[in-house]
C-alpha cells in the first residue's frame, strides 16, 4: 500500500500507476482510513493521474528488432 | 454437314499451300450440286448450337497468355488467349470481372474458365470467361485444400484452441518483413492506438522458398526471448504465390505452438491462408491485425483516467461531507450540554421563579387590598358622619357631646351637627 513507502511517482510505469490509483479509489470509497491519511492518498492520486496523463501524452511506440536470426536481404513486398 | 466443313477447311489448307490444286478444287466444288445451301445466319446459328450443345465445350479450363487486352467503358474485358501456335478470342462480362482478385494484363500466363460459343454478328467463336486465375494457382489451390483438410482433421483449426487476445498488451511481437509496407502500417496503427506498448520485431522473409523456415524461426525466437503478450504475423497483399509461405505446414504448426496468442493479417480481405485458420484471431489486413491487437486504445485510457479522477473527487467529497456532518452533530450536542447553557437555564429558572413570585405577591396585595376595603367599609359604618347621613344629629356643648339631659341647662348654647354642616341652638327648657 502507498502509505508504507510510497514509490516516487516519476519512475512508475503506466500500469503500476494505474493499479495504485485503483487501490486508492477502493480505499477512499471504503471511508475507513483516518482523514489525514485519506488527504495524503487523495493528493497522491492527483499526482498519479497527472503522471498517467503525461505518460499517455508523451508515449512513443518503443520498437526493438531481434536480429541475427533471419539472414539475407529482404524483398520489398507487393 | 460436318464432312462438308472439313472438306472446306481441307480445301482451304490445300489452297494456301498448293496453287495448282486450287483450280482443281473449284472444279470439284462445281460438281457437288447436291450440297446443302445456307444463309450465313442459319449456318452461324447452326454452328453455335453445335458448340453450345457440346458438353465438353461448356465448362473448359484453357491455358494461355493474355494479349490484346482491352477494357472499354462498358466494364467488360476483351482479350485474346494465345500460345505459340493458336489464338482464342475471349470475353469476360463486367459482373465476372468484378469478382477477379487481380487485374489481368497483357503477357500474363493464365488459366481461363468458361464456355465456347459464337458471336454471330462477327462470325467469331470465342470463350465466354467466368473465371480467370494466374497459371499455377489452380494446382496451388488444390494443395491448399488438401493441407487444410489434413490440418483440420488434426483439430488444429478447432475454435476451442483459440486463445483470448489480451485487452492491454504491454509487449507486442511482430513477425513480418522489416522492409514491407505491412510493418509500416502496423507500426503506424499501434502508435496511434496504443503508443504505450513495446514492440518487438522479429524480421522474417515473407515470400519465397526461404520464407517458411524464416517465419518459423522468427516465431520461435520471439516467444523464447521476448515473451510477448500477443504476436502479429502477416504481410501485405500479393499473388497467391506471394502469400504461399503462409500456407506452409511448418508455419501453420509454429503458429499453433506459439506461447503467445497470434493474430494473423495476411494480404487483403479476400485472402485466406492456413495461417489465418491457425491463428487465434484472423484479421483481414496487417492494419486490422494491429487494431485487433489493441482493443483498448489510448483514448480509452484517457477516459478511464478522467473517470477515475471524478470517482476520487467524489469519494473525497463524500468523506468530507461525512466529517462535516459528524462535526455539526457534535457541535449541536456540545452546545446543548455546555456550562453556559446551564447558566442560562438557571437564569431562566430564576426568571420563572421571579415571575411566579410576582404573581403571588400581587395576589397577596390584592387580598390585602380587599381586606382593607372591607375593613374600611366596616369602619365607615362606624363613622358618625354616616349616622348623620341617616338623619341623626350630634349635639355638642363646648366641644362636649351632649349625651344626657343632665348636661344642659335652660339657656345653654349648643352646637348641632347634621349631615351637611352645623348650626347653633339654645336650650329653651329642661325639665
Amino acid at each position: 500500500m502507498a502509505k508504507n513507502s510510497p514509490k516516487p511517482i516519476e519512475g512508475l510505469t503506466y500500469e503500476a500507476a494505474f493499479a495504485e490509483l485503483e487501490t486508492i479509489v477502493t480505499v477512499l470509497e471504503s471511508g475507513e482510513r483516518p482523514l489525514e491519511e485519506t488527504m495524503h492518498l487523495y493528493k497522491r492520486s492527483q499526482a498519479l493521474i497527472k503522471h498517467c496523463v503525461d505518460l499517455l501524452d508523451k508515449a512513443e511506440l518503443k520498437v526493438q528488432t531481434l536480429s541475427g536470426e533471419t539472414p539475407g536481404d529482404f524483398k520489398e513486398e507487393q | 454437314m460436318r464432312n462438308c466443313l472439313h472438306r472446306q477447311s481441307d480445301l482451304k489448307a490445300v489452297d494456301s499451300h498448293s496453287e495448282p490444286e486450287y483450280s482443281l478444287g473449284m472444279e470439284q466444288m462445281a460438281l457437288f450440286d447436291a450440297s446443302p445451301r445456307w444463309t450465313v445466319s442459319n449456318l452461324t446459328r447452326h454452328l453455335r448450337v453445335l458448340l453450345e450443345t457440346d458438353p465438353d465445350l461448356q465448362g473448359v479450363w484453357v491455358e494461355g497468355e493474355i494479349s490484346n487486352l482491352s477494357r472499354p467503358s462498358s466494364g467488360h474485358v476483351y482479350f485474346t488467349l494465345k500460345d505459340s501456335e493458336a489464338a482464342l478470342r475471349c470475353v469476360m462480362w463486367k459482373s465476372e470481372v468484378a469478382r477477379l482478385r487481380f487485374a489481368p494484363q497483357d503477357g500474363l500466363a493464365v488459366e481461363v474458365h468458361g464456355k465456347i460459343s459464337i458471336y454471330e454478328a462477327a462470325g467469331q467463336y470465342q470463350l465466354y470467361a467466368d473465371s480467370l486465375r494466374p497459371l499455377g494457382e489452380g494446382a496451388l489451390y488444390q494443395e491448399f485444400l488438401r493441407l487444410k483438410d489434413l490440418l483440420e482433421a488434426e483439430g488444429l483449426f478447432n475454435p476451442s484452441r483459440k486463445r483470448p487476445i489480451p485487452e492491454l498488451p504491454r509487449r507486442i511481437g511482430i513477425v513480418t518483413s522489416p522492409t514491407g509496407a505491412a510493418l509500416r502500417d502496423i507500426l503506424q496503427t499501434l502508435q496511434r492506438r496504443m503508443p504505450l506498448a513495446e514492440v518487438i520485431l522479429a524480421p522474417a522473409l515473407v515470400q519465397g522458398d526461404d520464407a517458411p523456415p524464416a517465419l518459423v524461426a522468427a516465431l520461435k525466437i520471439l516467444n523464447e526471448t521476448a515473451a510477448p503478450d500477443v504476436i502479429l504475423i502477416g504481410r501485405g497483399g500479393g499473388s497467391i504465390e506471394d502469400l504461399w509461405a503462409f500456407n506452409d505446414e511448418r508455419v501453420v504448426r509454429a503458429v499453433i505452438e506459439s506461447q503467445a496468442p497470434v493474430i494473423s493479417g495476411v494480404g487483403h480481405e479476400t485472402d485466406f491462408t492456413l495461417v489465418d485458420f491457425a491463428a487465434d484471431l484472423r484479421a483481414p489486413t496487417p492494419t486490422a491485425a494491429a487494431e485487433l491487437a489493441t482493443p483498448v486504445t489510448v483514448v480509452d485510457l484517457q477516459q478511464a483516467l478522467v473517470e477515475m479522477g471524478r470517482t476520487l473527487e467524489g469519494s473525497m467529497r463524500a468523506l468530507f461531507e461525512h466529517q462535516y456532518n459528524l462535526m455539526e452533530g457534535y457541535q449541536t450536542s456540545l452546545h446543548y450540554h455546555s456550562p453556559l447553557q446551564r447558566v442560562q437555564n438557571e437564569r431562566q429558572r430564576m426568571d420563572e421563579l421571579n415571575r411566579r413570585g410576582n404573581v403571588i405577591l400581587a395576589h397577596h396585595l390584592e387580598l390585602t387590598r380587599t381586606w382593607l376595603n372591607g375593613l374600611g367599609n366596616r369602619l365607615e359604618a362606624l363613622n358618625p358622619q354616616a349616622v348623620l347621613q341617616r338623619g341623626y344629629a350630634v349635639v355638642t356643648k363646648n366641644e362636649q357631646v351632649v349625651a344626657s339631659r343632665s348636661q344642659v341647662r335652660e339657656g345653654d348654647a349648643l352646637q348641632v351637627r347634621v349631615k351637611d354642616g352645623q348650626f347653633d341652638a339654645r336650650v329653651s327648657g329642661n325639665g
